[in-house]
């Protein structure tokens, strides 16, 4: 078939696309189009970094400035993935040293970064713009010295919420005088003091700085120095908001505060001091994303604070605001998208605030956008998820959290089932959700029915049986993610939808009956996915083959097992699990 | 397709209704079904580590296997123990709520209000390193047991349950420190190693930043101040 474009008309019109599906359609056309295709791709993302290796990447896309990857199973926030499992970026930053030497951007998420990484990307990328580490760690400040020293053009240096090991605050003043094309700056996970005259120095001379978030070291006294130096910003991230209540410091936050026009973000709020909060008031209505999950402040100060917020898109909250906060915020932000609140005390059985469903409804009622919720409380009914899922079947992630787990329907007792049903039923564009309380068997078979579009699913102290999970492999055209906890699922339902686990990015099994040879089993019937049992406990072969493992994670991959693997993995691939086998067949490897 | 090759007989699915014959945990519904006993099942557990255990409920003992003992006196009702990783509550966000916990109560005690005190621990000879929640134990005692458990698949001599339980009895002090075995030793908030023991155990937990079972030569290489130590522990 002859060529309609010339290559470069065809690469100038894929400029257009920046979408990963669009551009991997588009590779699928024909061979001439995946060269091109190839050579022009810019960004990619990698949402499992054991699905493929480096060396798979950089022969295929020889050409990439921005590189986004991520490690570790999303459970590993909740302490069930052990120290050491892996997540190295170690090979990756090696590779690209060499291969992509105007890389500009590198994104990280559940990933081990080590100060040698640091240097390694500081001194190899001479364009380095961007590092964004979330969740992170295995790094110390030493590192960000080698950041903050070597890449001339920094534009973005955002730590997440990263376990950095911190040595000193003098890193910060290896910023050269020179450096000015700081844009986004988030610090707020360090502990110890920068150095703040450094710190101000660098705010003022970078005017493009439009995200500064500061940690909790920077005191409240001196947030007017920086807001006064950098009066555009649009997203602010406050130190530790207390301080002795004296006039002179409440007019000049305020005074600073009035000058901010452009900002639309505010959090941090560490120790909060209810009293400074009105210093805020002038920018309140201006502000869309409010993350105050860290701000002890109780009602009504709280509230009060809130409810100045017309605009809000986002709030991110502790649950000290209570029903009544919720009802206000309901009433006064019609704009609001996206609301988490997070436990004050999550392992105080009783909880002392009174939050219940029924602020989760309010909102739902009052917020017509509402499409993200993250909702941590203590009962839960099947009418208030009924009447949520009537309200909002605009639902895009739904994720409710009931402290105690296996906790049923307090009004009448029965399991969840029909109040997540109704969510998955009416929401047809969901893509996440996240359950908790007494379930059977039954919400399986609803969200299997139901959820056409949900492409990650977390599961917890759930179901009755195997076919709870037969149910969402089998019907969940959309799943992606998997993880399950305590869980009574095992091996019929795994293995009859081993191919199903194909299509998804990774599943995730801890703590449920799934048996050593149930994983052998998966392992050598399908080389193109790596089952990696964990076991802190012992070798899984040192039991019968029916023994449950203890922890079980699958993912596709095209790089065959991993070889970074810690002493408590095992990986059941082919030429492996043989290994574990009790006839003696004499293979080695 | 490789997946026709699955053994079906073994994965045939029997389609009753649910909760009805389905294996398992039959019984965990209408248990639960009076609300707040959800953990009470949990609670009274007795850590069963070996994985030749092939009694009836597997499934329950995957889920005790989580759960660390909040006390080991049977004689009180227990304490509510806490489940790894639930709620599901980030590290980042635990750690600055139990901080901003301290500051903000009225207790005279910095880290007395703290619900948490998350510590590594790491035995000379095992692969890798653990992290236990000191907060959860009242005693030297119960930490022991802890140990012993989790790093029981590494047989490191008399570090079972009964060499640390010796490390307390003070005649077998001497003989244990001698004969090589292990001795526990931990991190303190000035950085200096210390042996775990002497302090009583709220003043351990407020103080201990990492624990170090060491063996071997090192722990008789300790010894001698050790001993002296233990003379003049009361």
């Amino acid at each position: 078939m002859a060529q309609s474009f010339p290559e470069d008309v065809l690469e100038h019109v894929f400029s257009f696309l920046n979408h990963d599906r669009d551009r991997n359609a588009v590779s699928l056309v024909c061979k001439s189009w995946y060269d091109i295709e190839r050579l022009s791709r810019r960004r990619i993302f990698i949402g499992n970094c054991y699905a493929v290796s480096p060396e798979i990447v950089i022969r295929r896309f020889p050409d990439v400035r921005a590189v986004e990857l991520k490690g570790k199973p999303h459970f590993a926030d909740f302490n069930l993935v052990p120290e050491g499992w892996g997540g190295y970026v170690y090979p990756w930053v090696v590779s690209m040293a060499g291969a992509y030497p105007w890389l500009e951007e590198i994104k990280l998420k559940r990933m081990v970064v080590t100060d040698e990484n640091l240097e390694l990307i500081s001194k190899s990328f001479k364009n380095f713009t961007v590092l964004v580490l979330l969740s992170c760690e295995g790094f110390t400040t030493d590192g960000l010295a080698y950041i903050a020293a070597n890449c001339r053009n920094l534009r973005e240096l955002d730590l997440g919420e990263s376990e950095v090991e911190d040595l000193s605050g003098h890193w910060l003043s290896h910023f050269p005088d020179n450096c000015t094309s700081l844009v986004s700056l988030n610090i707020s996970c360090l502990g110890s003091e920068v150095s703040f005259s450094a710190l101000e120095r660098l705010v003022a001379r970078c005017p493009n700085l439009k995200t500064l978030r500061l940690n909790r070291a920077v005191p409240l006294e001196k947030l007017p120095n920086l807001l006064c130096r950098a009066p555009q910003l649009v997203e602010l991230g406050t130190g530790a908001y207390s301080a002795e209540i004296q006039s002179d410091i409440f007019s000049n936050l305020s005074e600073a505060f009035l000058g901010c026009k452009q900002l639309k973000g505010l959090s941090g709020f560490w120790d909060v001091v209810p009293a400074y909060l009105p210093a805020m008031y002038s920018v309140c209505s201006q502000i869309t994303s409010l993350n105050l999950s860290y701000a002890t402040a109780q009602n009504p100060d709280l509230v009060q604070f809130v409810s100045q917020c017309g605009n809000l898109q986002r709030l991110w909250v502790l649950d000290y605001i209570e029903d009544v906060g919720l009802e206000a915020l309901a009433a006064a932000c019609k704009d609001l998208q996206e609301l988490r609140v997070f436990p004050s005390d999550p392992y105080d059985a009783e909880g002392n605030v009174t939050l219940t469903e029924q602020g989760l409804v309010a909102v739902s009622e009052g917020c017509p956008k509402l499409q993200s919720v993250l909702y941590f409380c203590r009962q839960m009914s099947n009418a208030a998820l009924v009447a949520i899922a009537r309200n909002r079947p605009n639902m895009i992630r739904f994720r409710l959290c009931i402290i105690e787990p296996r906790a049923p329907d307090y009004l009448t007792l029965e399991p969840l089932d029909a109040g997540f049903g109704a969510i998955v039923e009416n929401c047809k564009e969901l893509l996440r959700l996240s359950m908790s309380g007494l379930l059977t068997d039954r919400v399986f078979e609803y969200i299997g029915t139901h959820a056409k579009k949900l492409e990650m699913l977390s599961i917890a102290f759930a179901g009755d049986s195997d076919l709870g999970l037969h149910h969402v492999l089998s019907g969940c055209e959309s799943l992606r993610k998997l993880e399950i906890r305590d869980c009574p699922f095992g091996d019929k339902a795994l293995l009859a939808n081993a191919t199903k686990l194909e299509t998804m990015r990774s599943l995730w099994m801890s703590s449920c009956s799934v048996s050593f040879g149930a994983c052998k089993l998966l392992g050598q019937k399908m080389p193109r996915l790596n089952v990696e049992v964990i076991n802190e406990r012992g070798p899984p072969d040192s039991g019968p083959e029916d023994c449950p493992v203890e922890k079980l994670y699958v993912y596709r991959t095209i790089a065959g097992p991993r070889v970074d693997m810690p002493g408590f993995v095992w990986t059941m691939d082919e030429r492996v699990s043989s290994r574990f086998s009790r006839a003696t067949e004499g293979h080695g490897d | 397709m490789r997946s026709t090759m699955i053994d079906f007989e073994k994965t045939e699915l029997r389609l009753g209704l649910p909760g009805a014959g389905g294996g398992g945990n039959e019984g965990e519904t209408s248990r639960n079904s009076s609300g707040k006993r959800g953990f009470s099942e949990t609670v009274d557990l007795k850590l069963n580590l070996n994985s030749n255990s092939s009694d009836g409920n597997q499934v329950e003992d995957m889920k005790q296997k989580n759960i660390i003992p909040a006390s080991a006196d049977s004689a009180k009702p227990p304490t509510k123990a806490q489940v790894v990783g639930w709620p599901p509550v980030r590290s980042f966000r635990k750690n600055i709520l139990a901080v901003q916990k301290d500051t903000t109560t009225t207790d005279v005690n910095k880290s007395g209000g703290s619900h948490m005190a998350f510590v590594k621990v790491s035995v000379d000879g095992a692969p890798y390193l653990r992290k236990v929640d000191l907060k959860i134990y009242k005693s030297y005692q119960q930490l022991y047991d802890a140990l012993s458990k989790m790093f029981s698949s590494f047989t490191i001599g008399n570090c079972g349950s009964q060499g640390l339980k010796d490390f307390m009895n003070e005649s077998k002090l001497i003989d244990l420190l001698n004969g090589s075995d292990c001795v526990p030793t931990y991190e303190d908030k000035d950085g200096d190693w210390m042996l775990v023991g002497d302090v009583p155990w709220e003043m351990f937990v407020d103080s201990c930043k990492r624990i170090r079972i060491m063996k071997g030569s090192e722990a008789i290489g300790l010894a001698p101040r050790t001993v002296q130590r233990c003379k003049n522990r009361c």
